[in-house]
């Protein structure tokens, strides 16, 4: 009898434990794609968007890559970082700071609903409204109307719409790139639906891109299908049945997963792989340059470098970073060293800039610099320079390695200097607390030179947080926009750049290249010049 | 007994009053501004900060904000995210995958810890005891991470008998590896509690007199020597089940599993205070429940004690 007593306990517990997790069979069962049998939905990996999908305020990979997914913007960027017309029918503009846009016909979003001039004014003017606090706001600060933020009280003065199919955008001043930056997720269309009610919208989106999201699973995964609405020819036309976008916190994980062939496209390779992973994908591993940058930013308000022995120094220092060897033994080829303030990816990229020798490695010539510095104004033969990152990612290891460098060529002390989290180290940026060099890297939202001078370099821009300022540079940037052709305005940017070379608000590390694979069941797999997978390319077997 | 349960249910309350605050109080001490971090490298404008900070009740003092909280809490409002979803979603998508995950884990460690336990108690010396023993020190000595990784590689990837992850489907099926991983350091403890128990009361009085009776082997062993012997065990596994969920986040990542574990961790690095909070004080009232429940289980396997 109190034996039986117990024994229920047990088999209740026991049976607990089999109900429970067999309620969460049902949910989701039948969209089983990982098995890759009769379905062909295309797997990715990728992460929780951290916040819900508005293209106004998606300011993360994360969702970046699903809402350039579900939505089409007035232009497209091609693999090599080209635009292209998408909505837009045409971008004119005499003087390139009022630009008349027309809206090509036929367009819808997912809803039936058609796209309008009102769907691209309506969207950013709420990403300019104050109140409604959008992290991506900054892009909308060349807009007449707008302050520094790219925030306002109410609608901008510079967006005027015409007519169903045409509206005007007129900017604070000239930029002949102005088209280039419209196929940014930011500038991307809301529909009508959205601004009655955003939560749900969010959650849930009406979109007018090749996919919509069908179901969005929590830290597990979201469902994108293509959207009916979006024309057969149309440029980005889906050429699968669909993608399920695997949310994996450990890309340990989704490597083992692609392995075992549960997984179509990674979209980074883990570090503990980064050695291996050519040989154990062949031709079906991914090494490309991104448009990502890293970069030592030397604060100007430290004085050991300012004025010529502060040059000098931040020259030194340059010379004494073996940049090849670095990237060869520490990142394992997944970096390359830098040879300007941009990246390779983007139109205009030059290695031949005067003032680039600045990065060769040469330590009799860095040694020298630093002894002249020292002659004219000495910091001590005991000086420690601090690298400041933070350390919640693997920093450490490239900070050592560039600090034994600087030791051994320099004769100086250097150390690491660690912020627990990202967000103590931003404080810290901002707040000029930083005790010595710091680490910034900056990824571009669009491919122009000037996506990578003008945030970080300009006076008082938004990174720059070295504090640098140089009226000639943003003289030459202001040139640089309002040229009157592409190639034009590369060449202002390159003669930018000689300036940044010859003062080193930054010393240029390395590019990140996107390293990335896929699986045997997939193919016309191409990564783009932003190191996102170009999905609605991707063909998969059913 | 209700009684008793009623009086230890009302000690929650104090409980829960003193763990928000404490929380609080830490999560709000912790360096670093949350709302400047959204905006990654680039970072935010002053103005939408802000704006952000106003909307999250971020530029009240500590006092305030913590009432507010509590405000909430009461009217079962949790508050929002950064992302803007309501905590109580998340919390209430992430609870269940890794209750399911420890109850499993706890299953297993309970039938095999107990059940091999028993038997090396009962042949204490032998051939049994001796492999399990060793084989449990060896499993207490690997970290999580690496058996979980070599489960992965072995028994996903080479013989592709179950799935690597659980993230898209965490059903009974893509929970079994993670749950044996889970539980097997539990599993050696389990083990290990319950042989030196039993070994040590198959040569006590009362069996002996049951012995002596004449009941047969298979009765004495189980209603004597193993119902006195789970005494310590049920203790353990009711403070493991608190463990379980809070303590999982390895394992959890391992398998990509979207549990409590590495929700509380994205929550603490990007400064999700009140999900910290209500996350945190949710894992202690579940060590609460389980506690009540292993004293109520005593009474169960041990007739003399009494709740009044």
């Amino acid at each position: 009898m109190k034996l039986r007593r117990y024994a229920g306990v047990t088999a209740m517990t026991v049976a607990g434990a089999l109900a429970l997790a067999a309620c969460s069979g049902g949910s989701t069962g039948g969209d089983d794609g990982a098995s890759g049998a009769g379905t062909a939905f295309v797997t990715v990996s990728g992460t929780e968007p951290q916040n819900p999908l508005v293209p106004t305020n998606t300011n993360e990979v994360g969702g970046g890559l699903v809402v350039t997914q579900i939505f089409s913007g007035l232009v497209y960027y091609g693999a090599d970082g080209s635009h292209h017309n998408e909505i837009a029918e045409s971008i004119e503009s005499d003087d390139d700071q009022t630009w008349t846009i027309t809206i090509a016909d036929g367009w819808k979003f997912s809803d039936g609903s058609p796209v309008t001039a009102n769907s691209f004014v309506d969207a950013w003017n709420y990403g300019i409204l104050r109140q409604n606090a959008q992290t991506q706001s900054y892009f909308y600060s060349y807009i007449e109307g707008t302050d520094d933020d790219g925030l306002a009280d109410g609608p901008a003065s510079g967006l005027n719409v015409v007519d169903d199919h045409t509206f005007t955008v007129t900017l604070k001043s000239p930029d002949a790139e102005f088209p280039l930056r419209l196929g940014y997720s930011a500038y991307y269309p809301l529909p009508e639906a959205f601004f009655e009610d955003p939560d749900t919208l969010g959650e849930q989106p009406v979109s007018n891109g090749p996919y919509v999201v069908e179901e969005w699973n929590h830290n597990r995964q979201i469902s994108l299908r293509p959207n009916p609405e979006y024309p057969a020819d149309g440029p980005r036309a889906a050429q699968n049945d669909g993608v399920d976008y695997v949310i994996y916190d450990n890309e340990d994980t989704a490597y083992l997963d692609l392995q075992a062939g549960n997984l179509d496209i990674i979209q980074n390779v883990p570090a503990s792989a980064m050695g291996t992973f050519e040989d154990d994908l062949g031709d079906r591993a991914v090494s490309i340059p991104a448009a990502i940058i890293q970069t030592m930013t030397v604060p100007e308000y430290l004085p050991e470098f300012q004025g010529d022995a502060g040059i000098k120094r931040r020259q030194a220092i340059s010379h004494a970073i073996d940049r090849e060897q670095i990237t060869e033994t520490i990142f394992n080829g997944s970096r390359i060293p830098a040879h300007d303030f941009t990246s390779p990816v983007v139109p205009g990229y030059s290695e031949k800039i005067p003032g680039s020798e600045v990065l060769d490695y040469d330590a009799t010539r860095a040694k020298q610099l630093w002894d002249e510095a020292e002659a004219e104004s000495p910091v001590g033969a005991d000086y420690t320079l601090q690298i400041a990152s933070n350390a919640d990612s693997d920093h450490q290891t490239w900070v050592d390695a560039v600090c034994n460098n600087i030791r051994q060529v320099l004769e100086i002390g250097c150390e690491f200097y660690p912020y627990p989290t990202f967000a103590e180290f931003l404080n810290a940026r901002t707040g000029q607390a930083v005790p010595g060099v710091f680490r910034a890297g900056w990824q571009a939202d669009y491919p122009s030179m000037s996506n990578f001078l003008g945030p970080i370099y300009r006076t008082g821009a938004g990174s720059n947080h070295g504090f640098w300022s140089n009226p000639e540079f943003d003289q030459l940037l202001t040139e640089g926009g309002a040229a009157a052709t592409p190639e034009e305005s590369q060449e202002i940017y390159q003669r930018a750049q000689e300036i940044l070379f010859a003062q080193l608000p930054g010393i240029p590390l390395w590019y990140n290249s996107t390293t990335a694979g896929y699986g045997e069941a997939v193919e016309n797999v191409q990564f783009g010049w932003d190191s996102a997978p170009i999905l609605y390319e991707v063909t998969k077997q059913g | 007994m209700l009684w008793y349960i009623g009086r230890r249910l009302l000690q929650v309350i104090p409980v829960f009053l003193g763990a928000t605050l404490l929380l609080y109080a830490m999560v709000f001490a912790l360096p670093g501004d949350p709302v400047a971090a959204l905006g990654g490298e680039r970072g935010l404008s002053a103005a939408v900060q802000e704006q952000i900070r106003s909307q999250y009740n971020l530029d009240k003092p500590f006092i305030v904000q913590y009432l507010l909280y509590l405000k909430g809490v009461v009217t079962l409002d949790f508050g929002m995210t950064f992302s803007h979803r309501p905590v109580i979603d998340i919390i209430a998508e992430a609870v269940p995958i890794t209750f399911r995950l420890a109850l499993m884990a706890l299953v297993i460690e309970a039938i095999f810890g107990i059940g091999f336990g028993l038997v090396a108690g009962l042949r204490k010396g032998g051939v049994f005891d001796g492999t399990v023993l060793v084989l449990s020190l060896l499993v207490i000595a690997v970290p999580t991470f690496v058996l979980g990784f070599v489960m992965q590689f072995v028994v996903g990837v080479q013989l592709g008998w179950l799935p690597i992850t659980a993230g898209r489907d965490p059903n009974f099926v893509s929970l079994l590896m993670p749950a044996m991983v889970l539980a097997a350091t539990s599993l050696a403890y389990v083990l290990r509690l319950t042989r030196t128990s039993v070994a040590e009361n198959i040569s006590a009085d009362y069996v002996r007199t049951a012995r002596a009776k004449g009941l047969p082997r298979a009765q004495v062993t189980t209603r004597h020597v193993l119902r006195n012997s789970l005494i310590p065990v049920v203790t353990f596994l009711g403070a493991d089940l608190g463990a379980l969920m809070g303590g999982a986040i390895v394992t959890e990542g391992i398998f990509n599993i979207p549990g409590v574990g590495g929700t509380l961790f994205r929550a603490i690095t990007t400064g999700e205070n009140t999900l910290v909070v209500s996350l945190t004080t949710l894992l202690v009232l579940v060590y609460i429940v389980a506690n009540l429940l292993v004293d109520l289980l005593y009474a169960a396997l041990d007739p003399r004690i009494r709740y009044a």
